[in-house]
């Protein structure tokens, strides 16, 4: 049997390579197929890992709570847009909620930031000190404020790398120095690693970062002390997230005196929940390629049964002969499905190796980052596999069913 | 011993359209084992019908057919296939080689078939190409070789599996005097061997090689006589 099996390999080939160009061309449908499967899927990955490592940037397990807009007097006003959140509801969630790890919290505004005679406008945030690690913030030199500058509301400032390169000098040390943020002076006591582009595609590193009671008091001069722009939360554990979402809202909504229909003054994100929502995109992008790639395959698939239809009437004398020595339908058959099956194999095998090309050359050309999984490939392969099967058995088994005689007798 | 062939009032009825052809009406026919056996007839006799039922290629319509002592009428595709690989070699006109396919490859076909090992199918072919007088162009194909030798590479192909019943369908058919009577003295010296070889012809002096003449006319039997054999007739 593996012999025969062996045998009928040896002369599917050599019945291919009789017809190089015959078998190229019926190939061709199959190659492209399993090279766009594998080139569409390498920049999907690719694509999806980029957005996940974004995600990543936001921090672990983070739960973040924005005021939401509020409805006064049957007037909309924008979201964020209403005093609804203070320290005190920060500082309330973590006393109740045991599964909530870290609490911290930030208010933001857009600045003037000096450096000698350089200036930039960027984005200043007050935050507490726990926000920098609960945002998993790492630092290129120097180090966070503590629990001291806060209470002190001491004026030190973190820069992010875009703010760095717009104010000082290349090379120029911004640890120690001393900037001004509108006209007050802050000493420099750390420079934040870059994270680069948030999931919603602003510049993460384009910040300042000085402490939340040295902003509210010193330099933004809010008009309600203790409110705050957001909140951020983290759990110790994932699985935690959505329960310990659902307990905020709970703890928020009795804070905050919402009755039963009152719609929530807050939102509430958790990063799993920004992880799906990007999931959901890539997840509509794979199923369109995978019908783009089903097609194609489909249509590789008919060139193979077309083209073995073909071999079969071009060579029905030929299943006369074996079929008078003694060859039985089984063995027609097998010898016409091991065509089809080289044809989709190889044709397969040719496939990955241009969609692996065309995906390093995306990323060499385009900058695009790919991932070539083995998954990928095997799935590609097992397609092609399939493919040859499904198509080549209607072939085959019209040959398998040829009637000896007129077989021989056939012209 | 059993007769080799028990045909008992075969017949075979196609259907054409709406009209039935009677190829073969009521034929009776008994082989013993090691005879040689002329069926004679001219085109449209039935000689090449009863040429397919006798070598397992096709069933009877009606009637009995037993092959060794065993009734071939009811049996399936596969189990007709496996008489013809082990029972019975073929020589047909047009020699019916593989294209482009080494002579050794071709007579080695029926032994692919019954399963054997590449290294066994090779040594057994080899063998069978010698016979015939083939050594040395167990590579050529088909089209490097003359007609003759074609019809040899056939013969190997039948013979290579020891069968009991060779049928040879106008074998000469196709090739000139001299590659006639060198396989016309093939045939004859595997059945001097032992070998029962029914040969199908229209040409009186290719069926004057076979010890036994049976005359097909219009799907029966028309004639069935021992005649002297080759010697007499090279002689007269």
């Amino acid at each position: 049997m593996l012999a025969f099996v062996w045998l009928t390999v040896i002369t599917a080939l050599r019945v291919l390579g009789r017809n190089r160009l015959r078998a190229g061309l019926t190939m061709l449908g199959i190659i492209i197929g399993v090279g766009a499967v594998i080139a569409m899927v390498s920049i999907g990955e690719g694509a999806k890992q980029a957005v996940q490592k974004q995600i990543a940037t936001m921090g672990t397990n983070v739960i973040m709570i924005w005021p939401s807009y509020m409805t006064i007097g049957g007037v909309r006003g924008a979201q964020g847009g209403a005093v609804t959140l203070t320290v005190t509801d920060a500082l309330e969630l973590k006393k109740r909620i045991p599964i909530l790890s870290e609490t911290g919290w930030l208010i933001r505004s857009t600045m003037q930031i000096v450096n000698g005679n350089r200036n930039w406008n960027g984005p200043v945030h007050g935050v507490s000190p726990s926000y920098v690690s609960i945002r998993d913030w790492s630092f290129s030199s120097g180090g966070s404020f503590t629990q001291t500058d806060m209470e002190s509301a001491a004026r030190v400032a973190l820069l992010g790398q875009t703010v760095v390169e717009n104010i000082f000098e290349p090379g120029e040390e911004p640890v120690g120095a001393i900037i001004r943020i509108k006209n007050v002076p802050f000493r420099v006591i750390g420079v934040l690693s870059p994270k680069g582009q948030s999931v919603q595609g602003s510049d993460q590193d384009d910040v300042v970062f000085i402490p939340f009671t040295t902003a509210e008091r010193k330099v933004f001069g809010t008009l309600f002390l203790g409110s705050v722009g957001g909140v951020f939360v983290s759990t110790e554990r994932t699985e935690d997230l959505a329960d310990a979402a659902e307990q905020i809202r709970q703890v928020m909504r009795t804070r905050h005196r919402l009755q039963g229909e009152q719609p929530d003054d807050f939102t509430i994100r958790t990063q799993v929940e920004i992880g799906k929502v990007q999931e959901g995109t890539s997840e509509t992008l794979t199923v369109m390629l995978m019908i783009i790639a089903s097609v194609s395959l489909l249509v590789g698939g008919i060139g193979i049964m077309n083209i073995l239809l073909v071999s079969v009437t071009e060579r029905t004398r030929e299943i006369g002969i074996r079929m008078a020595v003694g060859a039985k339908r089984f063995h027609i058959l097998i010898q016409f499905l091991i065509e089809a099956l080289t044809l989709s194999v190889v044709g397969g095998c040719i496939g990955i190796l241009f969609g692996v090309l065309a995906a390093r050359l995306t990323t060499v050309i385009a900058g695009w980052p790919t991932i070539i999984s083995s998954d990928t490939v095997a799935v590609a392969f097992v397609f092609s596999v399939v493919v040859g099967l499904f198509f080549g058995l209607y072939p085959a088994n019209k040959a398998a069913r040829l009637n000896p005689i007129d077989a021989l007798r056939y012209e | 011993m059993n007769p080799l062939i028990v045909g008992e009032d075969i017949w075979k009825v196609y259907r054409v359209g709406d009209v039935e052809v009677q190829a073969l009406r009521g034929v009776s026919v008994t082989i013993e084992q090691g005879e040689f056996v002329a069926i004679m007839g001219s085109s449209g006799s039935g000689k090449s019908t009863l040429m397919n039922i006798l070598g397992c290629l096709d069933q009877p319509t009606k009637g009995h057919y037993r092959l060794n002592g065993v009734e071939v009428g009811q049996l399936r595709p596969d189990q007709l296939a496996e008489i013809r690989n082990q029972q019975i070699g073929f020589v047909f006109q047009s020699f019916n080689l593989i294209p482009r396919t080494s002579a050794l490859e071709n007579a080695q076909l029926p032994l692919f078939y019954r399963g054997l090992s590449l290294k066994e199918q090779r040594t057994l072919a080899s063998a069978a190409l010698q016979r015939v007088g083939l050594k040395g162009r167990e590579h050529h194909s088909p089209t490097q070789l003359s007609g003759g030798q074609q019809q040899r590479v056939a013969i190997a192909r039948a013979l290579v599996t020891a069968p009991s019943l060779l049928l040879a369908d106008e074998p000469t058919g196709n090739l000139d005097t001299e590659s006639s009577q060198d396989i016309m003295g093939i045939l004859e010296g595997l059945n001097r061997d032992g070998m029962t070889v029914i040969l199908v012809t229209h040409e009186v002096d290719i069926a004057a090689y076979a010890s036994r003449e049976i005359v097909v006319k219009d799907g029966q039997i028309l004639s069935d006589r021992a005649t002297k054999g080759r010697s007499q007739v090279v002689g007269a």
